[in-house]
């Protein structure tokens, strides 16, 4: 193979988008004035703060519309895994006193649910993690019997980071609702690539972030439904309603609600058709499998298990060919685990070690698919004569 | 944690994608196969011995493992060849990460697989040459070297 590809990268493809996004130029662009001349403190008094004030009100007003939610309803935060973490335990603890300790969440989650579920557990909570089946899709009636006079909180991830699987939403808050508990679902993967009305799903909060939409990193968003009662995970100045203080990132805030203000309809039928053509042509590659739905899953979302190769070993090749891909999740590149996600639907070790998620995203072309199923056709080509195991 | 952002050597790079031993070698006179469950690497290493020299006339791997792995297999077959078993023998895994010009921290176990993996081939050998009437158990998969690091750093 061409060592000279190696060293100078003539292409560069980014294909983990569902790590994180570029920021689109148009986002960027939005931000600047707030570092420089609309550098104010949203809580000032003055004409320079009233400025940051009212960008910071405006894109408020954006992201609540964007899931059918009214502007007091949105707290920003620091981040998506901020908001989930505030979501579980400002609502435990602001029910420590009435017995409801019952939190159902799932095996599929993004780790800062799990390890928050984790955290509350030695704080008296007890957690129920739902099942799924091999395409990732949790039971309804699984979730219905797990419902008792205990619970206090459903929280199911809207599109899952690795494989894909948007959960029925509806369904769930219909379930919720019935049963008279609290539903949150985490859409930091799902926002802006598929419908989130937090009304007809009946959600109570929502989890969003920034940088998965080409906005910023480090900005994320709350839906808090009227009402609830939560206690904040940060106290001070009183920010947020009083939910979150710190001085509000207004650059960054302002940059998440261009980034929802750009994002469009014609992106998703993009992302579908490139996921498409993707996915069907790995699966020409013999001795491959989707790992994921093939309906009802995230836009941007490619999981393959390329069966007797490391994984890693293909990520490594790709890259080689300046191809970004990811093993499991970017997150879970710190534990020595194999992904929790995989392990739920039923993948063996061996299975999950070779898997690989490809994310596209809204700037991915036809012409780079192409390119990368000719590489990936090369590269298992080579990576499975090399292996022992056939 | 340096060593995780620049995670690969030109040498380790150049081995992974272009390897020049891989593959199996017919009727071998040793083979060592060493791997473990809980990362999913295998390596397989082959033996080709000139009876007479006791020299290693020709040696190939085949590996399923990370990046790592298939540079540390190339590297360990690059520095056997040609080598007598007890030269041979004294191949650490040391010998082979300085061959690569280095490898992350957290990818040194790629390394002793591949020492164990000569081992292993080797001890087959003599096995099955009588030299030795039985074979250790020590470089089993079930020895836990292997940290199940695959994914870190990919
Ligand atoms: C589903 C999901 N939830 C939460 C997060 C965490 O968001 P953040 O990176 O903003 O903390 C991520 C991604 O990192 C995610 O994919
Ligand atoms: S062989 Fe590379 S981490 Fe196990």
């Amino acid at each position: 193979m061409e060592v000279n590809m190696l060293f100078n990268k003539q292409k560069s493809i980014y294909l983990d988008n569902a790590a994180t996004t570029s920021v689109d130029k148009e986002v960027v662009e939005a931000m600047i004035p707030y570092f420089s001349e609309k550098y104010g403190n949203a809580s000032s008094q003055h004409l320079i703060g009233q400025e940051a004030k009212r960008a910071l009100e405006e894109s408020r007003e954006i992201i609540a519309k964007s899931i059918g939610a009214k502007r007091d309803e949105i707290i920003f935060t620091g981040s998506g895994t901020e908001a989930n973490n505030f979501v579980l335990k400002g609502l435990f603890f602001a029910n420590k006193d009435n017995k409801k300790n019952h939190i159902i969440t799932t095996k599929i989650e993004h780790d800062c649910i799990l390890n928050a579920c984790k955290w509350l557990e030695t704080q008296g909570a007890k957690v129920t993690y739902l099942n799924v089946n091999n395409e990732g899709f949790i039971d309804l009636n699984e979730l219905k019997k797990s419902i008792t006079p205990e619970t206090l909180i459903v929280s199911v991830i809207h599109g899952n980071n690795e494989i894909g699987t948007i959960q029925d939403l509806k369904e769930i808050g219909k379930i919720c609702k019935e049963r008279g508990v609290h539903f949150h679902t985490d859409a930091c993967q799902s926002y802006t690539k598929t419908d989130i009305d937090v009304n007809k799903q009946n959600l109570d909060f929502v989890t969003l972030n920034a940088h998965k939409i080409h906005g910023p990193k480090g900005v994320g968003a709350l839906f808090i439904r009227k009402g609830i009662k939560i206690i904040p995970l940060l106290h001070g100045g009183g920010h947020e309603f009083g939910l979150r203080s710190s001085t509000e990132n207004v650059p960054g805030i302002v940059g998440f609600a261009k980034s929802v203000r750009i994002a469009k309809e014609s992106n998703i039928k993009h992302m579908e058709k490139l996921r498409d053509k993707l996915i069907e042509g790995i699966l020409k590659i013999p001795n491959t499998q989707l790992n994921g739905p093939r309906d009802k899953r995230l836009c941007n979302n490619i999981n393959v298990c390329f069966n007797n190769i490391e994984g890693e070993a293909i990520g490594g090749f790709l890259d080689s060919y300046g191809i970004s891909s990811s093993t499991g999740s970017a997150c879970s590149s710190h534990s020595l685990e194999p992904s929790h996600v995989l392990k739920a639907i039923g993948r063996t070790h061996v299975q999950i070690n070779s898997s690989v998620r490809l994310s596209i995203s809204k700037f991915t072309t036809d012409e780079e698919i192409d390119y990368v199923l000719e590489i990936l056709n090369k590269i298992v080509d080579k990576l499975r004569k090399m292996s022992p195991i056939k | 944690m340096a060593e995780q952002f620049n995670a690969y050597t030109k040498e380790v790079l150049k081995r992974f994608t272009n390897p020049k031993h891989f593959g199996e070698i017919k009727n071998p006179d040793g083979v060592g196969q060493v791997g473990n469950p809980v990362c999913g690497d295998v390596m397989k290493i082959y033996l080709k011995i000139d009876k007479k020299t006791e020299k290693i006339k020709d040696i190939k791997f085949q590996t399923f493992g990370c990046v790592s792995a298939i540079a540390s297999s190339d590297a360990l077959c690059e520095l056997a060849k040609g080598k007598t078993i007890s030269e041979a023998k004294k191949i650490t895994n040391k010998a082979i990460v300085d061959k690569l010009e280095g490898l992350p921290s957290i990818k040194i176990h790629c390394s002793v697989l591949g020492a164990n993996g000569l081992k292993k081939a080797i001890e087959d050998y003599e096995f099955k040459t009588g030299k030795i009437s039985k074979k250790s158990e020590r470089y089993d998969d079930e020895d836990g070297s292997c940290e199940g690091n695959c994914a870190i750093a990919g």
